[in-house]
């Protein structure tokens, strides 16, 4: 009995899945549903390339089991733009040009939501120590921090 | 395919049933665990989820004690004012561990059970008097953190046990813990080493009670006596705090690694002990 059938919701959408008990949540998304927007970096829990939220908590979808997702609420980042366009932070993530191979870019999202939904008003220190978890080799994080800012300060505005 | 079984008791009892079974391996955060199955390092035959099980999940505080159950996460422990208030130097300890994303999963439960002896809460849970609330197929008993731990990844449990919760005696008017590690980031990082202290004032700003717990200089935590002796009596003046540094930096055992020298640590755990005692100090607001 090692395949577990699990039902939960990934992005507002019912889902279920099999998964091998030891299969973390990271490879059910890839490789049983096809949700491949979540990268895969270290596989460690140190890069944040496959976070994620799991009931509104920031997680690395890496560092849990598909069969722990029983129940929860998954937000991953194919939920985050809408089909009137990109999320915000998505929009300034590209006019700061906070992206060059595009792996992290995900997991900045993410995390960078989770920020702002829990602190609309950051100081540019908050944000560094909130992303200490999402490892980018291409942009030395400087764009990416001052589109955050930006983000934030424009989604307070239009608040 | 593997051939792991998976359970997630809601009921303790179930859960002791399940962990008694041969290659059971219980799962709180898994931020640690995973890695382990992943790198081959476990293969387990079974885990049991314990985060289902309610009462492991929460955080109580009453007149005589605050019992933290050992499945509250990192994340959840920070954001816990009335812990914190009781506590600062247990959460911000937690609060160390690894990412935002880290303190979304990680346990302060799985902290302690991992056994590592770099584990950032696990000094503040000793200094603090921390007793473990043990569950297991024959009944319940208590011990103290500090015995809980044997050696790197040791622990006093018997198969089909778990840590329940940890359980601290609710601080006295006056009394205040801290604790800081180095490391050589500033984030994100394993403690090359650590210190926790927890300590009483009087109302004239004496110290009546200190005890210093030092990590990452071990096998496993240690509570260093004669460190708090040094500080039992003083206002923690110059000489008190340099001689509690330097009974810290006797009592350790450290081993040079790819973190650090047994000679840096032996030094640093000294300065961490100074500097922490004077913030506990502070929390009390009695210091002069």
């Amino acid at each position: 009995m090692a395949r577990n059938q699990v039902t939960t919701t990934i992005n507002g959408e019912q889902a279920e899945y099999l998964c091998d008990t030891t299969q973390s949540l990271l490879s059910v998304l890839r490789d049983e549903l096809g949700l491949t927007g979540t990268k895969e970096g270290c596989g460690t829990g140190d890069c944040g390339a496959c976070s994620v939220t799991v009931d509104g908590r920031l997680v690395c979808a890496c560092l849990m089991l598909g069969v722990e997702a029983e129940g929860k609420q998954i937000e991953t980042i194919e939920g985050v733009a809408s089909s009137d366009g990109l999320h915000p932070l998505q929009q300034k993530l590209l006019e700061h040009a906070a992206l060059q191979c595009g792996v992290c870019t995900p997991g900045i999202v993410i995390a960078g939501k989770a920020l702002l939904a829990e602190n609309p008003d950051p100081t540019e220190e908050q944000v560094r120590y909130w992303l200490a978890g999402n490892l980018c080799r291409c942009t030395g994080y400087d764009k990416i921090i001052r589109a955050l800012l930006d983000c934030a300060a424009e989604m307070r505005e239009v608040q | 395919m593997d051939d792991c079984d998976y359970y997630a008791p809601t009921d303790l009892a179930d859960a002791v049933k399940h962990l008694s079974q041969s290659g059971a391996r219980a799962l709180a955060g898994g931020t640690d665990l995973l890695l382990q199955i992943r790198s081959g390092l476990q293969r387990p035959a079974a885990i049991v989820d314990l985060k289902n099980i309610a009462d492991l999940g929460q955080v109580q505080i009453d007149a005589a004690r605050v019992r933290v159950g050992s499945t509250v996460s990192g994340a959840e422990l920070t954001a816990n004012a009335a812990l914190t208030a009781c506590y600062p130097g247990v959460v911000e300890a937690a609060g160390l561990i690894g990412s935002t994303q880290v303190q979304g999963r990680a346990t302060i439960g799985g902290n302690l059970c991992n056994g590592s002896p770099a584990a950032d809460s696990v000094p503040a849970l000793i200094a603090a008097g921390g007793v473990c609330d043990i569950s297991g197929v024959n009944g319940e008993r208590q011990i103290p953190v500090a015995e809980l731990l044997i050696g790197p990844g040791q622990l006093d449990l018997q198969p089909g046990e778990i840590v329940a919760a940890i359980v601290l005696p609710r601080p006295a008017p006056g009394q205040a813990d801290a604790y800081c590690r180095f490391i050589p980031r500033t984030e994100m990082d394993i403690a090359v080493a650590g210190v926790a202290v927890n300590l009483t004032l009087d109302d004239q700003g004496v110290c009546r009670q200190a005890r210093v717990v030092i990590g990452g200089v071990a096998p496993t935590a240690l509570l260093v006596p004669q460190a708090g002796d040094a500080l039992v009596g003083t206002k923690l003046d110059a000489t008190a705090l340099a001689a509690a540094g330097a009974a810290a930096s006797a009592a350790a055992k450290p081993i040079s690694d790819k973190r650090g020298t047994a000679e840096f640590r032996r030094k640093i755990v000294g300065v961490l002990t100074r500097r922490v005692a004077r913030i506990a100090a502070d929390r009390t607001g009695r210091a002069g």
